[in-house]
């Protein structure tokens, strides 16, 4: 298990310091081993510049440590080995079948002019098993429907065996039922593989759901942070995403779980 | 594995096409013994055999000395073209790619310029010709500026600001050797021989020097399909995956180039095997770079040798040059292969 520390992070695009816009703004957050944390907040917000910096696909300010350990120290190969990540679109060449697709995810581990031991293939055939993926384990990705790619996609990110997974708008195209199929999966993976999982996520009420803890991002600032029901209140969500919702939250009383639902009303306050 | 066992397939697959064409491509010609002897002599030359097959000495020099420097050419060129077309495709990942993209074809082609336009009167007394490294030095140096033009512009990542410099630098040498060629009227028809690449005249000088090229090449290329399989999800994913992106891609574009401008310099610019050669056997064989890298090599070495043969009969005793005869063969094929087998290109 693996702890992300982000200490200071922010992440500028442009070269030129007139044009140079901050996507995120110093940023500070421990995300524990083992925990579940969803980023929210709307398009633009720097949620995926986050992502993409703990990743190393952007260069960023302060400090990003998994483990204490800096991720920019680590090679490519040691970072991946530490660090899974699911982009927002995946690019999935159509005719590689699942399986092929699945053994990337076991790079890191490959030496530089090394290919795919048995024990690669084992534990991407494990993958297959466990995300019911068998069957389509032969067949070409473009063969393959909407729902069956996004956990062909999640397979190569678990064949990496990294404690940390990063998924960047995961269910976004996915149906309800897809959806919630997906996010189940996270679920069970996180506890069986005790797996430290930072989400990107606009559906919010399946964002409260199935996280631990919602940290809300607007401008490139933390606006919010903590359990669901103290982060998703329809003033805040009104201010920040200039939206007009109702949040409900439902206690079970037997076990005392809560539930925050967003309900978008109509009359939706003018731009 | 049953994967394990289909590359050993296409592979054994791949070899028995190339030694065919080596096979075809050393009974034909204008000149020399019957076709149908000269196998029957190539075995024969094998050591612990011997039988008589009826081919003089006389004979066989032609074989020998004529037609199998060509073969030889021919394979190295085509091989090294379809392998450096497949790897090029695959590190930009663009179907549209050829070997000559980052300028290799182009710098070569003022080289070559260059080199005639100095004139063969000046160099004729001269121990090496000229032509043909000169073409190679340009070839390396116009590719060295596309890489540092596009390096310096999009970062060593992108891979689509690497193409758009080629496409500049490749209009700029172009320019130069119009330029060049209009103020040098005389060696136009000498220059454009040279640019439609040529395989006959080979000798086994040529092909000594250019193997060193196409072995220490190809093998880098062999040795980078893993690498080339991961580039297939984007340039973004194959960095979380752990690949260097940068430097492999570096790597790769170096050892296709290499092998690229030395076939290209002592054989010309033999267009269309390195762009459609690597299609060909993605379709026939997959995408995978296990296998299309192996395949692409023994099929480009086979169609390039194969392509050579109509070349010296069509219009004998004069030559048809053998990037009209690629074209004319592989064109057609191609999109037969593309409406059979329904892919979208």
């Amino acid at each position: 298990m693996s702890g992300v520390g982000l200490d200071g992070v922010t992440v500028t695009y442009g070269r030129r310091a007139s044009r140079r816009t901050t996507a995120v703004a110093p940023f500070t957050d421990e995300v524990a081993a083992g925990e579940w944390v969803g980023l929210i907040g709307p398009n633009g917000a720097g949620k995926s510049s986050l992502l993409r910096a703990i990743v190393g696909l952007v260069e960023h300010g302060g400090e990003i440590g998994i483990d204490g350990r800096d991720v920019r120290e680590m090679s490519d190969r040691e970072r991946a080995a530490l660090i899974a990540y699911v982009p927002q679109q995946p690019l999935i060449p159509d005719d590689m079948t699942a399986r092929e697709y699945a053994l990337l995810g076991r790079s890191p581990y490959i030496n530089y002019f090394g290919s795919e031991s048995h024990n690669d293939r084992v534990v991407v055939a494990d993958v297959l098993r466990r995300l019911e993926l068998e069957p389509f384990a032969d067949r070409l990705l473009g063969e393959l429907s909407g729902g069956e790619r996004q956990r062909v996609v999640l397979a190569r990110a678990l064949a990496q065996q990294a404690p940390v997974l990063l998924l960047d708008e995961p269910t976004s195209a996915l149906d309800i039922g897809h959806q919630q199929q997906a996010l189940e999966l996270v679920a069970e993976l996180r506890r069986h593989d005790e797996l430290t999982v930072v989400s990107a996520m606009h559906d919010l009420t399946l964002a409260a759901t199935y996280t631990d803890r919602l940290t809300m991002l607007h401008h490139g600032v933390v606006v919010a942070s903590g359990v669901a029901a103290d982060v998703l209140t329809a003033e805040r969500l009104g201010d920040v995403y200039n939206v007009c919702v109702t949040v409900d939250v439902e206690t079970d009383d037997a076990t005392g779980d809560t539930t925050v639902i967003v309900v978008p009303r109509r009359g939706a306050p003018a731009p | 594995m049953d994967t394990a066992r289909r590359d050993r397939t296409w592979l054994l697959a791949g070899a028995a096409f190339l030694l065919f064409a080596v096979v075809v491509g050393a009974s034909t010609g204008p000149a020399g013994p019957d076709w149908w002897r000269v196998p029957l002599e190539l075995v024969n030359r094998l050591p612990l055999v011997s039988f008589d097959t009826g081919v003089s000495e006389a004979e066989w020099k032609i074989v020998w000395q004529i037609r199998m420097p060509r073969v030889a050419l021919g394979g190295l060129v085509g091989g090294m073209l379809s392998i450096a077309g497949a790897s090029y495709q695959g590190v930009f990942r663009n179907p549209l790619v050829d070997p000559y993209l980052l300028g290799a074809a182009a710098g070569a082609g003022l080289g070559a310029t260059i080199a005639l336009t100095i004139g063969r009167g000046v160099t004729a007394s001269w121990p090496l010709d000229p032509v043909p490294t000169v073409a190679f030095l340009f070839a390396l140096a116009t590719v060295m500026v596309t890489y540092t033009v596009g390096a310096a512009f999009g970062g060593s990542r992108s891979g689509v600001t690497l193409v758009l410099a080629g496409v500049a630098v490749v209009s700029f040498a172009t320019a130069v050797q119009t330029f060049i060629l209009q103020r040098n009227l005389e060696v136009i028809r000498e220059v454009f021989q040279w640019i439609l690449g040529r395989l006959s005249g080979a000798t086994w000088a040529d092909v000594r020097l250019v193997v060193p090229y196409v072995v220490v090449s190809s093998i880098v290329l062999m040795l980078h399909r893993r690498h080339l399989d991961v580039f297939r999800v984007g340039d973004e994913e194959a960095a979380t995956l752990g690949v260097s992106v940068g430097r492999t891609r570096l790597v790769i574009v170096v050892a296709a180039t290499l092998g690229t401008a030395a076939v290209v310099s002592v054989s010309g610019l033999i267009g269309f095997v390195g762009l459609v050669v690597p299609h060909v056997v993605r379709l026939l064989a997959g995408a995978g770079h296990r296998r299309l890298l192996p395949l692409s090599l023994m099929g480009g070495a086979a169609f390039l040798i194969l392509a050579d043969v109509p070349g010296r009969m069509l219009t004998r005793p004069a030559e048809t040059p053998i990037g009209v005869v690629t074209a004319f063969i592989g064109a057609p094929f191609f999109i037969y292969l593309l409406r059979t087998r329904k892919v979208t290109a």
